[in-house]
């Protein structure tokens, strides 16, 4: 019964947002109001990053406070070809995917080793490597970052340069990430995940080497980030550091866990969230970081099971 | 090579792991105790360094700003700690990092909002603002070597504290056992509430000793309290001596990092490798190390006893 009405609650809620999203261009078309393809583009990207976060943190409890690093290197797996005149959309791609798979290969191993609040900090500790990495590297633009002037093509098919071309290559990527996402959660993979965040030990006594599965997640999940990276630098034309400060891995956990933990949808509906508070607040007074913060406070205190948790119940006393 | 730089950059590493220290030592103990991550420790660090600032303005004093912030430090970390951080010890860490993290934006914009987007700085009284000759040809600026001696006093007497008073005999066996103190009649909440306070005060007196070189500015401890995480993981977490030796390497690390390692490179590398190589490598460093020992023993060097 309550299985029923989980899956009921996914499609409607899929299907409307889905259908929103994809008329969305048609409507810019109308209004001839850029503004709101950039957000939902914006809110997209984030989304992507999101439920990369969320595979390892929502399903594997491995807390994460330095994905950010991904973006980043997403970010300049678009933007140092491009300072180099590659602009393949696919080669772009592939750099971005493989080098952050390789960074979230080396750096697991290292931090799968640690529990709790040593996993939290040395994810973090690695995540400012990279970022000082990048910061003295002057050839690249070092602190002032990196202009993107010309964005990915995929030969003569198509490129990202139109709006509304890079709104559908993003819109597409978001669906097939959580369609992935999806399969791998419901995968004999994913229950192995699962099984070693409520039970490790269990896990282990059954036989499972719980070290190389959580390996194998922690790099699905990076190479995701890394793709929402390159999306990102796409999309921003900018490329700087910053992306990768410590404040944007705790950005990035703060939307999940809005979201719900652990919920397919619940990324989405948090970067959602943070992306329109963000536009909403910011356009209200200078000082909105305060109500953020004080938001992300309330959260914490009071809202359990994020927006996802919200809803399922709304739609369970009905 | 350059004995006079390279012992005025020994002791300006010093200065920086006496800075680290007095952070890392609060944060330790609150985590250690009560098993809480306050990402929100810089935030304190910072509004010292602020209080201080206003008050030296309206005492004309920068030793009566001092004196009289470092209590005004303590209330608002013992007031932030009845008001909201109590409420947090029973979530989980995801939660304290999230919840922190919303208290460092709600101080910051506080403090943009105060005292206004620009930093303040801090005039020095003459006594303080000149050099000492601290041996035969070397001098070395009086502010920090002030700096060094009251850190290495404060470090002495927290020392002192946790081994030869009740107190510390409590705060102690927090950290090992949290249950079965409180299960021995202790009002561990009360203790909670002034362990939090002492950490408040030593990280803003470590906000205000800073402010007088750097000036006191918005997110001056979001840097820095990085930093003194790596100081705490590498130190182990609730091991006050840890915490010590941790935060002086780490400084000693970082300042000679910064300035001898293009030397040391130039003589495995090429000159130019090595001037490009060296900054990137210095500002890792720290990281490295605590990658590495992470790698190595993964409960930081000296982890409490009976976890």
């Amino acid at each position: 019964m309550r299985d029923q009405i989980k899956r009921g609650h996914y499609s409607y809620a899929l299907i409307i947002s889905t259908a929103l999203l994809a008329m969305l261009p048609l409507y810019v078309h109308v209004s001839g109001d850029d503004f709101y393809l950039d957000l939902a583009n914006r809110l997209m990207i984030l989304a992507i990053a999101a439920t990369s976060l969320n595979l390892i943190l929502g399903h594997g409890g491995m807390i994460s406070f330095g994905h950010a690093a991904y973006l980043g290197i997403g970010a300049y797996s678009v933007g140092i070809p491009a300072y180099y005149e590659i602009h393949n959309g696919l080669f772009q791609l592939l750099v971005a995917i493989t080098v952050s798979g390789l960074f979230a290969l080396l750096t697991g191993a290292v931090c799968l080793r640690t529990k709790g609040v040593y996993f939290i900090m040395i994810t973090m500790a690695f995540t400012q490597m990279a970022f000082f990495g990048i910061v003295s590297i002057e050839e690249y633009g070092g602190d002032d970052g990196l202009v993107i002037d010309t964005r990915s093509t995929f030969g003569n098919f198509f490129n990202l340069e139109d709006t509304v071309t890079l709104y559908y290559f993003v819109f597409v990527s978001l669906l097939t990430s959580l369609y992935i996402v999806k399969r791998i959660m419901n995968s004999r993979f994913g229950m192995v995940i699962a099984g070693s965040k409520s039970n490790e030990r269990r896990m282990q006594s059954i036989g499972y080497n719980t070290y190389r599965y959580k390996l194998v997640c922690y790099v699905l999940s990076g190479c995701l980030c890394g793709y929402a990276g390159a999306l990102l630098g796409n999309f921003t034309n900018f490329i700087s550091p910053e992306m990768m400060d410590w404040t944007a891995s705790g950005e990035l956990i703060f939307m999940v866990l809005l979201g719900g933990t652990g919920t397919l949808l619940g990324p989405l509906w948090g970067a959602a969230t943070f992306v329109l508070l963000e536009e909403w607040l910011s356009g209200i007074t200078t000082y909105w970081h305060f109500f953020f913060g004080a938001l992300l406070i309330i959260v914490v205190l009071f809202v359990r099971g994020g927006i996802d948790g919200l809803l399922k119940r709304i739609r369970l006393t009905k | 090579m350059d004995w006079v730089l390279i012992i005025t950059q020994l002791l300006n590493g010093l200065q920086l792991g006496l800075l680290l220290f007095l952070l890392a030592s609060g944060l330790t103990l609150v985590f250690g105790i009560m098993d809480f991550v306050n990402l929100a420790h810089g935030a304190l660090y910072m509004i010292g360094a602020y209080f201080c600032a206003t008050l030296t303005e309206f005492t004309g004093s920068f030793l009566w700003g001092l004196l009289i912030a470092v209590p005004v430090t303590a209330a608002a970390g013992a007031l932030l700690e009845i008001s909201i951080i109590q409420r947090l010890y029973s979530k989980d860490h995801l939660d304290h990092v999230l919840a922190t993290f919303g208290l460092i934006l709600c101080f910051d914009t506080a403090v943009h909002f105060l005292w206004g987007p620009e930093g303040k700085a801090i005039p020095l009284p003459t006594f303080l603002d000149g050099r000492v000759t601290i041996l035969p040809g070397i001098e070395f600026p009086t502010f920090r070597l002030s700096i060094i001696l009251t850190g290495l006093l404060l470090a002495f007497v927290l020392y002192f504290i946790i081994t030869h008073t009740k107190m510390g005999m409590l705060i102690r066996a927090g950290a090992s056992n949290r249950q079965m103190v409180s299960a021995h009649g202790i009002d561990i909440k009360s203790l909670f509430t002034v362990v939090f306070a002492v950490g408040a005060a030593m990280a803003g007196f470590a906000g205000m000793m800073i402010s007088p070189i750097t000036e006191a500015s918005i997110g001056m401890g979001n840097e820095i309290i990085i930093v003194a995480f790596v100081v705490i993981i590498i130190g182990g977490i609730g091991s006050i001596k840890g915490a010590f030796l941790a935060a002086i390497l780490v400084g000693l690390i970082d300042t000679m990092g910064r300035s001898f390692l293009d030397t040391l490179l130039k003589l495995i590398l090429s000159a130019e490798n090595a001037e490009t190589a060296a900054p990137a490598l210095s500002a890792m460093a720290i990281y490295i190390l605590m990658a590495a020992i992470l790698a190595v023993r993964p409960q930081g060097l000296f982890p409490p006893k009976g976890r």
